[in-house]
């Protein structure tokens, strides 16, 4: 399944992936009215210090620990990505108590929470983050594609 | 009636085993036994319901399609009132033998009453479990209901919190002398305590109910007490009475109540197995697999003894992830494959009026407090090894946290410092952020230190 790889060394840590984030679930047409002036609540975050940055959004795990917790049902997989039922949720937060990586993080008005679904429920259909990364920080590749991949680098080196 | 696989109980437990079964075993026929009338709800929302920030439909654990979806045949209604382990037969109570190859009992816990003087006395109290319970205390609340609970765990607490617009005013009596006691210490329970009280739930603590007396038993007259609804009236010897009375504590205090909840805690259901002959202390024993000691009978959930790793005691840890965890554990090894959980540990996430709180594992060792603005933050430190922590107030990323008490991180290991204010993975080793982010294989430290010299 394809998912979203950080590549840690390329990051600027310029936060344009939580704001294209947070445009593409927004569902506004204009990035302005979506994003001028707001505080925004991205599902992807950009963490870091002086030395090194890296974005963190969910890993949608096979063993997916948020799915088994959740008291309601909300969390569920749908073929490999987790996705929430919003109407569902009642924001207890166990999911965010579960998961290892913090990649869930309650929605902007505090009553449910929100997570990474891939951009799969949203006009862009595939993760706008990696779009709109400038660096190539982000990729939204296959498992396998990937590991091909490293091992052919390790190779080079 | 023959069933390959046979769960006695449709709530937590059960799915996860229903869905551990599946996971290996696509068509080998699985029987369902449920005490209630309902597909599988989730439980802890029943305060949610009352609440009015959930309803009936959403409060369906999985899909209505559920059963169907996997071959369940749901019997709903019906107790499993016998196990005969050797010829693979349980009894329903009304007579039917099913015959089974697997069995998982999956029979959860009952709502702890304790004894309290004159409670038989009163025409009746509520307990707080199950949507029905719910259902019957909503028709008992009215405006000017004044509602006494007996616990302030947190069953009794969301309780509160659900009804707390619906009704006159809530008062909690607990034997502890704070609020969550067995999740929350002194401090952290005050605050939560503080929010309560702001929406008319008061709390009498360090005391408990010496001496129940019925409003009928003192000659209540109709119309006499204005607070009570007509919902609650009804026909005691030609009198009309209500459902209330009035409670004298242990330290003195008069309290009078139109509605009593007991919601002191919850026991588990071991009848079954223990009859049969498997092991019960004060759960069911299992192993790993959540095998009990019966051949072919698992269990899982509330009514079993879970090992919690952080307090290296063995538990009843009647909380759902668990629950829903040693059910899939359970129900993976029924069809023939083998996944252990021994990574139980107690964890609570609640709101209170939209206060948030967090707790896991055990306070054991060293308490690093890290509070400040208003926010509460403790972790307890043992042995290199984070066993525990609370957190009031911002508790984004905090499953980070848990999964050091999970994995057992030696604290030394990771920069703790940096985290102790804000969860980051930034305090892992760079190896381990490229195995969690990067979806590269992780070196581990042994292997790697040999590479370096």
């Amino acid at each position: 399944m394809k998912r979203v790889y950080v590549n840690e060394e390329w990051c600027l840590g310029c936060h344009l992936c939580e704001y294209n984030c947070a445009f593409a679930n927004s569902g506004l047409k204009d990035m302005v009215k979506a994003l001028k002036g707001k505080k925004i609540y991205p599902r992807i975050q950009v963490e870091g210090d002086n030395n090194v940055s890296f974005a963190v959004s969910c890993r949608h795990c096979e063993e997916p620990l948020c799915v088994k917790a959740c008291i309601t049902g909300a969390l569920h997989i749908e073929n490999g990505i987790i996705c929430t039922d919003k109407d569902k949720c009642v924001g207890c937060y166990t999911c965010i108590l579960s998961c290892p990586y913090g990649c869930i993080m309650p929605a902007e008005d505090g009553q449910v929470i929100q997570k990474c679904e891939l951009c799969i429920k949203n006009a862009e259909g595939s993760p706008a983050c990696v779009k709109g990364c400038p660096n190539k920080a982000i990729v939204f590749e296959d498992n396998e594609t990937r590991e091909n991949e490293m091992k052919k680098s390790e190779a080079v080196k | 009636m023959t069933t390959k696989y046979l769960i006695i109980g449709n709530s937590t437990a059960a799915v996860g085993c229903a869905e551990g079964i599946r996971t290996l075993d696509k068509s080998g026929a699985i029987t369902m036994v449920s005490q209630e009338k309902y597909q599988a709800y989730s439980r802890p929302l029943i305060s949610y319901l009352l609440e009015g920030r959930t309803d009936e439909r959403h409060m369906l654990y999985r899909s209505k399609t559920f059963y169907k979806d996997n071959g369940i045949n749901l019997i709903t209604e019906k107790t499993a009132v016998e196990l005969d382990a050797k010829t693979k037969t349980v009894t329903l109570n009304d007579g039917t033998k099913i015959t089974y190859e697997k069995l998982m009992n999956a029979t959860g816990s009952h709502p702890f009453v304790p004894p309290m003087g004159g409670l038989d006395t009163l025409p009746k109290y509520f307990t707080f479990l199950s949507l029905d319970s719910a259902k019957e205390l909503e028709k008992a609340l009215a405006k000017k209901t004044r509602v006494l609970i007996i616990g302030a765990g947190l069953i009794g607490m969301k309780c509160a919190e659900g009804i707390a617009d619906r009704c006159g005013g809530i008062t909690i009596v607990e034997m502890a002398p704070r609020c969550l006691p067995t999740v929350l210490e002194e401090k952290a329970a005050s605050i939560i305590q503080k929010k309560m009280e702001e929406h008319n739930i008061s709390f009498d603590f360090g005391d408990s109910v010496k001496q129940f007396t019925p409003n009928y038993a003192k000659g209540t007259k109709e119309g006499d007490e204005a607070s009570v609804s007509d919902k609650n009236s009804f026909e005691n010897n030609g009198k009309k009475s209500t459902l209330g009375g009035t409670a004298l504590t242990m330290n003195g205090k008069t309290i009078e109540f139109d509605v009593l909840i007991c919601a002191v805690g919850v026991r588990p259901n071991t009848q079954l197995v223990e009859k049969a002959g498997g092991k019960v202390e004060k759960g069911i024993i299992v192993d790993e697999n959540c095998h009990t000691t019966l051949p072919d009978v698992w269990a899982a959930g509330d009514c079993i003894v879970s090992h919690d790793i952080t307090a290296d005691v063995n538990r009843i840890l009647a909380i759902l992830p668990n629950a829903y965890m040693e059910g899939e554990s359970a129900g993976i090894n029924m069809a023939g494959g083998e996944k252990p959980y021994n990574k139980a540990m107690p964890i609570n996430s609640a709101g209170f009026f939209d206060l948030h709180m967090v707790t896991a594992g055990s306070y054991t060792g060293k308490c690093i407090d890290a509070s400040k603005n208003g926010e509460f933050r403790k972790f307890f430190i043992d042995n290199n090894l984070l066993k525990g922590f609370i957190i009031i107030g911002d508790v984004a990323r905090s499953g980070i946290y848990t999964s050091l008490i999970r994995d057992k991180t030696p604290i030394d290991s990771i920069d703790f410092d940096t985290i102790k204010d804000e969860p980051r993975l930034l305090a892992f080793s760079k190896s381990r952020r490229e195995s969690i982010l990067g979806g590269k294989e992780e070196v581990p430290a042994a292997s790697w230190n040999f590479a370096t010299i």
